[in-house]
């Protein structure tokens, strides 16, 4: 290596080697483990496997099999509704919080702490904590029954009807505190310079907010949409903790038929088809958006 | 060279623990733990610890539902235990299959296993190709009504002696407060007590032409919808349960909040754990007073193949242990659970595993949904009357629908 640096002008491949080589186990790791990883799981979703992987191909058996089971067609309703709404929820009210925090408030630290607290906690400890306050004989209905209410029901965890709100209670306020966070550094980074220029210009607040602050933070939001999104999509530990998809299948999501299917029901292939699918939506969202991001970047 | 070297170092870091440990160390796999089931274990424990080796105690928390999948990677993953617990029937048929299970054959013709385990079905759900894989340890049977005494001398009327007395009685015990039918909201446990129902409504014919045969037209027909319209009434019935766990469950029918309980037989470790005495505390009624057959799934013990030789000679003893005679009594009596072998004496049983006896005896038996449906079949089935049971706007007849559905698609 050094006898060749030392003959002639080092090619373009060989500039950094020592970071290059250091880097090959990483790019090993996400070559063959996930790409590969992911292939393979693809391929598989046309097979039959059962509790072991069989290179036995019955085409979209298991694709027909799984969008005509009802369990899965309300594991994606519950997804779509838990999904928007953690969406709406957490960044809307995670920036309302970080504006408030951003107005020099005494005590800052002590709310932040306060805010991003339960994100410390994980996804089953708060769905634990959850069905014990949703809990109809432990929880918010009988304390309020016992202050003297007693026609007030609160029980969204055992109505079928809403109990996938039961579930989106849950994860706000586990999550909106990290959004308020990002968004709070976001803020800061913002100059002093521009709002001081906004107030000379005797533009109120809110619309310094909304048509200068907010269209600066764009490259924060992008992060902090990528990291709720993912966390919408793998939502699996907070369903099984709080209701382990009851009653009946009401707050079942894809997360949890996959694994179901895969262990529980031994059959690998239907595991495989469901896992599939959600990967396409979720490069049916990725591939347009990264198209536009990154894609348009190069041309300016 | 270098890196055969490192090769060589790696494999004998994999090695060496499985070499340096006493070569009689047996680690053996198993979903027991609560604290009637973790008494049972130990007695096994106690019986192979007495032939001079030694139980490594691999309980896995949490059902069989989160405990085999743990199992089948480990063996998959090649890092087997040297025995672990199944369901006999056909959870485990696909490992055997690839040969990643050992043949017990030669101990089981050896302690003639063929002559002492009754009934026969057990002994044929653990053989494949003709070769036996498995030993079974217990038989469990689900087609039990738990009923509570107190909650129906509060309600004002009888003990109900059949499922049809008891759907009579249900406004009654509704009208002073109790739940009449306590289900839990596991999906097991609605898919189990269709099943109850099945063989104590349908009959044993019509069961085993759905459940053996996969006969749709039997499963479309006017029986099942019979069937069908008692689950009706069992979800009316259980309106209000609002628990998960199958004990807590029972707990309820123990404590007088509900009427009664359709659960199998380990529903009776947890009413004496209670103190409560059959006949006087709760009533117990086999094949819900309509149809007195049992079916005889339970608990076997698989082999994976080692390599170790030493270990596998252990294999063969704790293999002839678990099916000894005295072992049997000791475990079953503390499971609740009936041995597998007809010829031990059991005098210690209570009055409602007497009744099991008996209709062993008798030989009035099926086999389980476990030894007869694919575990994904059974999934299906779960998926089904979770949902049936949640949703009261789901009818009977879409439900039968999508049943013979999944009896169509069964292998």
């Amino acid at each position: 290596m050094t006898g060749q640096a030392h003959t002639g002008r080092p090619s373009k491949l060989l500039r950094n080697l020592s970071s290059k080589i250091a880097s090959i186990p990483m790019m090993l790791t996400a070559v063959v483990i996930f790409l590969g990883g992911t292939v393979w799981t693809v391929i598989y979703s046309f097979t039959n496997s059962k509790l072991l992987p069989r290179a036995k191909f019955v085409g979209f058996d298991q694709y027909e099999r799984l969008w005509s089971a009802p369990r899965w067609i309300v594991s994606i309703e519950n997804l779509a509704i838990y999904g928007i709404f953690t969406l709406i929820f957490s960044l809307v009210v995670g920036f309302l919080l970080a504006a408030l925090m951003d107005q020099k408030i005494r005590f800052e630290n002590t709310f932040r702490t306060i805010f991003l607290y339960p994100f410390a906690l994980s996804f089953i400890v708060t769905g634990l904590v959850w069905q014990w306050i949703l809990n109809p004989e432990f929880g918010v209905q009988s304390v309020v029954r016992s202050l003297g209410w007693t026609s007030f029901t609160f029980d969204p965890l055992y109505n079928s009807d809403i109990v996938i709100y039961g579930v989106l209670i849950a994860g706000l306020w586990q999550g909106t505190g990290l959004v308020m966070c990002l968004l709070l550094a976001g803020l800061r980074g913002i100059d002093e310079d521009i709002w001081k220029a906004a107030r000379v210009d005797g533009i109120p607040m809110w619309k310094t907010y909304l048509f200068i602050v907010i269209p600066m933070m764009r490259p924060v939001f992008i992060t902090t949409l990528v990291i709720i999104a993912s966390g919408i999509v793998k939502v699996y530990d907070l369903v099984v903790a709080q209701t382990s998809g009851g009653p009946g299948i009401s707050s079942e999501v894809p997360a949890k038929y996959v694994y179901d299917y895969m262990f529980q029901a031994q059959n690998l292939g239907q595991g495989f088809a469901a896992s599939t699918m959600m990967l396409l939506t979720v490069a049916i969202i990725i591939i347009p958006w990264a198209y536009l991001e990154f894609g348009g970047r190069k041309r300016g | 060279m270098k890196i055969r070297s490192m090769a060589a170092i790696l494999a004998a870091t994999v090695v060496l623990p499985f070499a340096a440990a006493n070569a009689t160390d047996l680690e053996v796999t198993h979903w027991w733990t609560s604290g009637g089931e973790a008494a049972a274990v130990a007695e096994l424990a106690k019986a192979f610890d007495a032939t001079g080796n030694k139980w490594v105690d691999g309980a896995i928390a949490g059902s069989g539902g989160t405990a085999r999948p743990i199992m089948v990677s480990r063996i998959t993953g090649g890092d087997p235990m040297a025995a672990t617990q199944f369901n006999h029937g056909r959870q485990a048929e696909e490992l055997v299959e690839a040969g990643l299970m050992r043949d017990l054959t030669d101990v089981a013709t050896k302690e003639n296993w063929k002559e002492i385990i009754k009934p026969a079905s057990l002994l044929d759900s653990c053989t494949i190709d003709g070769k036996i894989y498995c030993a079974p340890v217990n038989i469990h049977s689900w087609q039990w009504l738990w009923l509570s005494n107190a909650a129906f001398e509060k309600a004002g009327v009888a003990v109900p002696k059949n499922w049809d007395e008891f759907v009579a009685a249900s406004p009654a015990l509704e009208k002073a407060g109790i739940v009449p039918l306590a289900v839990g909201g596991q999906p097991w446990q609605a898919a189990g007590a269709f099943d109850v129902l099945m063989v104590a409504i349908a009959g044993k014919d019509n069961f085993y032409k759905v459940f053996k045969d996969k006969d749709e037209e039997v499963a479309a027909g006017a029986d099942i919808a019979k069937v069908f319209k008692a689950a009706d009434d069992a979800r009316r019935m259980s309106k209000g349960t609002n628990v998960q766990d199958w004990n807590q469950a029972t707990n309820m029918v123990i404590t007088g909040k509900a009427g009664g309980q359709i659960m199998g037989d380990w529903a009776q470790g947890e009413f004496a754990l209670a103190g409560q005495v059959a006949g006087k505390d709760y009533t117990c009624l086999p094949g819900l007073g309509v149809n007195e057959i049992i079916s005889t799934g339970g608990d076997a013990f698989y082999f994976p193949l080692l390599k170790d030789e030493e270990k596998s000679k252990a294999q063969e003893v704790l293999a002839s242990t678990l099916l000894a005679p005295a072992t049997q009594v000791a475990f079953n009596l503390k499971k609740g659970s009936l041995p597998v072998r007809g010829d031990v004496d059991l005098a210690a049983a209570n009055d409602c595993m007497k009744k099991g006896l008996d209709i062993l005896a008798k030989g009035n038996v099926i086999e389980g949904t476990d030894q007869l449906l694919s575990a994904d079949s059974q999934k299906q089935k779960e998926d089904l009357f979770s949902e049936f049971f949640a949703n009261a706007s789901m009818t009977p007849e879409d439900a039968q629908k999508r049943f013979v559905d999944i009896i169509a698609s069964a292998e």
